[in-house]
């Protein structure tokens, strides 16, 4: 039985279509890359999953439910930017969590459970990395160890589901593997099922169990906004089989150099 | 090199700083000079030992008639309203803007209204306060908070809808509930944007206080500069503008100093005046 199921979402804002006819099934602990042109609707669809943004027609269920129309902590989320809390430092960010767990009121735990709290916190910074800045604002970290920093947190709750809206795009290209090494090592830990959207295809490819590809497939020349994008290649990729799709794969980045 | 990237040397800056003030001082002493010369009693622009006689008169010798030192009586009367005023103004912002920045259904409650009644001239309801509060402290509190509790409560429910949406939505994801996140996200924020609406509130708050203090008061920065006005006694108006603006100055560094303090992580990027 699969885990995620998207039935015929749609959407739409104002006269633009944006999604049209989006079906899906993800087995549990799958790893979905998501990749497309600027404007595909890709970030929309992970919005949809997060239960930020509501779709216009059609439903996702998760493991069978319908699911929250808010987000929730059943989902994690790590998005490019700003997801961390600028007044918090690295190990106050670390803690939030257990302490919105802790106390209804206040959100600040005190004693024990605040040790326990910090606890928790230490073995994530450990996990991450960030031990020797546990005391830094997010302000005062690299963007790549803001980045660790955010997968940390959104790891926390122990979310079945994590999201990522191009967590990798400002980063350099050593940064951005050693966090692809983590992200990956943390995902074979957990076993949570992951969606990914990116911008960059050959890390589509090099990451997911699963490749999503948005786009397009009708176009009206006059009226640009009549419809709108879908899955377009649905392609489960084999780690050790990667000739097999080599072709797609360059492709896929012809036909993005050739749109740029 | 182009203009837009020479930058003056420390020392340098520093001087450059003091010369529009020293460029005013010279001004004034001319000008004095010039008029004291045809008039030695001339009451428009006296000497500077004119102007620090009075001053000193004002601060260290006792009213003739009340025994009180008016400049200290005067200069706590007017810190007092100042401060009663900004009080009320910062916790109806803070508890406002709250509203409107964090809940969709205050704003749709709060914002126009707020909006339009920022756009009422604060100085014509002063009539309506004096009627309706009488001539005493109340009024003159209510006309600084009237005049800047509108601007501060948009500033602060704007600060909170620039709060980046991710951060929200993050923690909504680490289970927080509107409650926990305006204790732990959003208001930790805006203390710092808090301390900044004081800090701009405080120009207009001090115009208010003054034309209020002005129109009904028997003591107060302002009631004592448009009293010696009958007498053209611009050897006290002179050095009473300038203390007035000295404290605006203190409070002002110290509230940004404050928030420097406190809330340092607000400060780590960027330059701020």
């Amino acid at each position: 039985m699969s885990f995620v199921t998207a039935r015929q979402i749609a959407v739409s804002y104002g006269d633009a279509l944006i999604l049209e006819r989006v079906s899906l099934e993800v087995q549990k602990g799958a790893f979905v890359t998501i990749v497309g042109a600027s404007g595909c609707g890709k970030s929309t669809f992970l919005r949809i999953l997060l239960g930020q943004e509501q779709p216009s027609s059609g439903h996702v269920e998760i493991d069978g439910h319908p699911m929250a129309p808010e987000p929730d902590p059943e989902r994690g989320v790590v998005f490019q930017k700003y997801s961390v809390f600028p007044h918090l430092t690295v190990l106050q960010n670390l803690m939030l969590p257990f302490e919105l767990e802790g106390s209804a009121f206040l959100g600040r735990v005190f004693g024990a459970r605040k040790r326990e709290a910090r606890d928790k916190a230490q073995a994530m910074m450990e996990t991450i990395g960030l031990a020797h800045a546990a005391k830094r604002f997010p302000a005062q970290l690299s963007g790549g160890m803001q980045q660790r920093l955010a997968i940390g947190q959104a790891l926390l709750k122990r979310p079945k589901i994590m999201l990522l809206d191009e967590p990798f795009g400002a980063l350099d290209p050593g940064t951005r593997k050693d966090m692809q090494a983590l992200l990956l090592e943390l995902w074979r830990e957990t076993g949570m099922t992951v969606f990914m959207v990116t911008h960059d295809i050959q890390e589509a490819f090099e990451l997911g169990t699963r490749l999503l590809v948005f786009d397009k497939v009708r176009h009206d020349p006059q009226y640009p906004n009549a419809y709108g994008a879908t899955v377009t290649y649905d392609l489960p990729l084999d780690h050790g089989e990667r000739k097999k799709t080599a072709a797609i794969e360059a492709a896929l980045i012809q036909s993005q150099t050739d749109k740029a | 090199m182009r203009l837009i990237n020479r930058k003056p040397t420390r020392p340098a800056r520093v001087a450059l700083g003091a010369l529009p003030f020293f460029l005013a001082i010279l001004a004034y002493a001319i000008g004095s000079a010039i008029r004291r010369a045809e008039n030695p009693a001339d009451k428009l622009l006296p000497s500077f030992e004119a102007i620090a006689a009075a001053f000193s008169n004002m601060a260290f010798v006792a009213d003739r008639r009340t025994g009180d030192y008016l400049l200290w009586v005067d200069t706590f009367a007017s810190l007092e309203r100042l401060a009663i005023g900004m009080a009320i103004a910062a916790f109806l912002a803070l508890v406002l803007g709250l509203l409107i920045g964090v809940l969709p259904i205050g704003r749709a409650l709060f914002s126009p209204f707020v909006s339009a009644f920022s756009l009422i001239p604060p100085i014509t309801v002063l009539p309506i306060l004096f009627i309706v509060l009488g001539l005493g402290e109340a009024a003159k509190i209510g006309l600084v908070v009237v005049g800047t509790a509108p601007l501060m409560i948009r500033a602060l429910g704007q600060a909170i809808l620039d709060i980046p949406r991710e951060q929200i939505v993050k923690a909504e994801t680490l289970g927080a509930s509107t409650w926990q996140m305006t204790m732990r996200v959003i208001l930790p924020q805006l203390w710092p944007h808090l301390i900044r609406a004081v800090r701009l509130g405080l120009v207009p708050a001090w115009i208010f206080l003054i034309s209020a203090e002005a129109i009904a008061s028997t003591e107060g920065l302002g009631y004592r500069i448009f009293l010696v006005r009958r007498y053209l006694a611009m050897d006290v108006i002179i050095p009473y503008v300038l203390w007035i603006t000295l404290l605006a100055y203190a409070i002002d560094r110290a509230l940004a100093l404050l928030s420097k303090r406190l809330f340092g992580w607000a400060h780590l990027a960027g330059e701020s005046l």
